[in-house]
């Protein structure tokens, strides 16, 4: 815990006094007193940032793979590039050049997908997979020849596949840095452009925007991450910088500014993580250990998100289930002893406080298992609305006999206002009953108590004792 | 001869020709010829119209009869086969901060992480131009706007929390924001609650009063009577526009929706119950 805070910490010190010679080598990276791991960790760093920023986006925008495709579609022109500066008499791998070469090829991919989509009826994912591997097939059959053309020229080629830092040079990083940040810094700017592209682009259309010259920035954006992460990531992982930090995002918000921080953070830490561990053991690829960070944030967000965790809602599911069963023990109690003592709602108020019910002739009330019902009763007595009298039978205290009649009347309304109004019910069922007021408005739930006196007088019950506010009175 | 004289309710009832007809040049919106097809099967043919100023205009016509269609071409969502619109008599591209849009509600994700407020303020988005973000005066705009579709309290809320009938509010108050004169809705009342369907009822009356034009997509006859003043019948062609109380008749509606017998009953009972 200590060293990964240290970790952060030398970051924001980078200006951190000369080390002296003797300094372990563990510690002269972690200190990022080297110029060259410093520059390359801040580099990738940004880059990570960068993929989390326009990887959010395109998560929204439901095109995710986009840059999978973009990804495999980079290695021909990376091959061309180099076979190009082979010929012309320099070694062939100056990064600018080669990256250039990706950002064509890469570039060309993307229009193939949305020539592929617009001129047939294939959808994406087909012309997705059809770019990625011709695109890609193309890529190695062009590495085959450049092995052929000259022995050992292309060594060091193949670390774009997998992606490899240890190799980085301080101008690389600079590059990569420089590039993320164009890409940051466009993405904020079109902040609110993009939103309103990703939630409805046939609004945005109608109001004039150029939906098409959106898209094709939003793509270069993302054309433009992908290929500075070729060196670093490699083209096979790219593709989890740009799905798995948004995705690790959503689980904790339902806001886009929220959800594009939190996946740059998510984007910038692995990134920073990866640089740092592959400055130190010098075989293990970054672009690896990369994602496999990622995929931690991932797991830890689905598990514990706060939003859209398994556990937030598995525990939520919980709380409904043992609210449902609180209410159906009220109602059968209340039911119980309207029926029993055959008496009007308001002559009920002096008998109530005698009238208990066993265990027993509870159960039958409804399809209880007696585990469960036994469960609801210490629930029940639990919250103070049930106490077990010395006569052995169940009693309803005052503020539960009061609750009970709440719940009851809630009930009864809305299976009223689904019988009266079954027709346009269907959007409010899933409604939670205790809200009725706050989800009908008053003068439907006064017109739902006329009905309820006037067709059902065997159910009629008062209006509720005390108003409801609008959280619904969960006190 | 066949222009639809904006101001009056009493002209005769017409059958537009496909062809040839002449066009006020004050009308907001008027269709010049219109044929759109999607993939070489035309959807809408010789659309020729003119949407009458501060009326309520009623677009009916059976499954496929190319309602949202007709509104998208409009709007230039989807490619013209031929023709074109004019607003206010110039070309619609040089207007279209005059225009307004609510599409349906299901063309968008709701599980979009935005709230309520976020969704309206989309429709000063043109207003505030580009490069800026989002400030203050702009929510307060959206937040007025929501106020009259009734969904303030709801301002905070997460869009996937509302209901489909407060969804479709979110939806008109995006357009309200924009204050523009011509108002296209795809099928606003599509599944809402009696709530919703009375404040867009309000709403439409509203913005009548106001002076300004709504065409809307509309699924039940039983109420185009009570809805609209002015009611085009569509199925590919223009089958009938005017009036409502000229043209809603048994004869037209039997051109437009074929032999479907049971909705021409319910429709027969319609009208029979209003007269």
């Amino acid at each position: 815990m200590q060293f990964k805070f240290w970790i952060l910490v030398s970051l924001l010190l980078v200006g951190a006094p000369a080390a002296s010679a003797d300094v372990m080598p563990l510690m002269r990276v972690l200190t990022l007193q080297d110029y060259n791991t410093r520059v390359v960790v801040v580099g990738i760093l940004l880059l990570g940032i960068a993929a989390g920023v326009i990887g959010s986006f395109m998560l929204l925008r439901k095109r995710a793979l986009v840059g999978d495709a973009v990804s495999h579609a980079t290695l021909p022109g990376l091959c061309a590039a180099f076979m190009i500066m082979a010929s012309m008499g320099g070694d062939g791998k100056w990064l600018p050049g080669l990256l250039l070469g990706a950002l064509v090829t890469g570039g060309l991919g993307i229009l193939m997908v949305l020539w592929i989509r617009s001129q047939t009826k294939l959808k994406e994912d087909t012309a997705l997979g059809i770019v990625l591997s011709v695109f890609f097939g193309m890529g190695v059959s062009l590495l085959g020849i450049i092995q052929k053309m000259r022995q050992g020229h292309a060594a060091g080629l193949e670390s774009f596949i997998y992606g490899k830092t240890a190799s980085m040079l301080a101008g690389d990083a600079m590059l990569i840095g420089g590039a993320a940040l164009v890409v940051i810094t466009t993405a904020v700017l079109l902040f609110k452009e993009f939103r309103l592209l990703c939630f409805d682009e046939a609004f945005a259309k109608s109001q004039g925007w150029p939906v098409r010259a959106l898209d094709i920035v939003m793509m270069l954006l993302v054309v433009t991450v992908t290929v500075i992460g070729l060196q670093a990531v490699g083209l096979i992982l790219m593709i989890a910088l740009l799905v798995i930090p948004p995705a690790t995002a959503r689980f904790w918000t339902e806001h886009l500014q929220t959800l594009v921080w939190l996946s740059a953070i998510t984007g910038g830490i692995s990134g920073l993580i990866g640089a740092l561990a592959s400055a130190l053991v010098p075989n293990l690829p970054a672009g690896a250990v990369i994602v496999l960070v990622a995929a931690a944030f991932f797991v830890f967000s689905m598990l514990f998100g706060s939003r859209r965790g398994v556990v937030i809602r598995f525990f939520e599911h919980w709380k409904l289930s043992r609210k449902v069963g609180r209410q159906h023990l009220l109602r059968a109690l209340y039911e119980w002893v309207e029926e029993s003592s055959g008496t009007g709602p308001d002559e009920l108020a002096a008998e109530r406080e005698s009238m208990g019910i066993s265990f027993e002739s509870l159960l039958p009330e409804r399809s209880w298992h007696p585990r469960q019902l036994r469960r609801w009763l210490r629930d029940a007595m639990g919250q103070g609305n049930i106490y077990d009298g010395s006569d052995g039978l169940f009693h309803l205290t005052r503020e539960g006999w009061s609750e009970a009649r709440r719940v009851v009347r809630n009930h009864r309304l809305w299976e009223i206002y689904l019988i009266e109004y079954a027709d346009i019910a269907p959007s409010h069922v899933d409604r939670d009953a205790d809200m009725i007021e706050h989800v009908l408005g008053r003068a439907m739930v006064d017109e739902l108590e006329a009905l309820l006196r006037t067709r059902y007088p065997h159910l009629a019950m008062p209006p509720s004792p005390h108003t409801l506010s609008l959280a619904g009175g969960r006190s | 001869m066949e222009t639809d004289a904006p101001m009056s309710l009493n002209t005769s009832a017409k059958t537009l020709p496909a062809t040839g007809s002449e066009h006020s040049a004050t009308a907001p919106v008027s269709i010049h010829d219109m044929t759109v097809a999607y993939h070489r099967k035309p959807v809408l043919w010789d659309i020729d119209l003119d949407f009458p100023k501060g009326k309520l205009t009623g677009l009916v016509g059976p499954n496929g009869a190319g309602k949202s269609t007709l509104i998208k071409a409009v709007l230039d969502l989807v490619p013209k086969a031929s023709g074109r619109v004019t607003v206010f008599g110039q070309p619609y591209q040089r207007q279209r901060h005059l225009v307004s849009y609510v599409p349906q509600r299901e063309s968008v994700d709701w599980d979009f992480p935005v709230n309520a407020l976020d969704v309206v303020t989309m429709g000063v988005y043109g207003k505030i131009g580009w490069f800026r973000p989002v400030r203050k005066p702009h929510r307060e705009l959206a937040m007025a706007a929501l106020e009259r579709v009734g969904m303030a309290d709801y301002a905070r809320r997460q869009i996937s929390h509302l209901s489909g009938g407060q969804q479709q509010r979110i939806f008109l108050a995006r357009a309200l924001v924009q204050d523009a004169e011509i108002y296209f809705m795809d099928e606003p009342f599509a599944g809402v609650d009696a709530a919703t369907e009375k404040a867009i009822i309000h709403l439409l009356h509203d913005l009548r009063s106001a002076g300004k034009t709504v065409a809307v997509v509309h699924h039940d006859l039983q109420t185009v009577s009570d809805y609209f003043d002015h009611l085009i019948m569509l199925n590919m062609r223009v089958v009938a526009a005017g009036p409502t109380r000229e043209i809603f008749n048994r004869e037209n509606l039997r051109k437009t929706y074929g032999g479907r017998l049971s909705l021409l009953d319910q429709a027969a009972q319609a009208i029979i119950s209003q007269s």
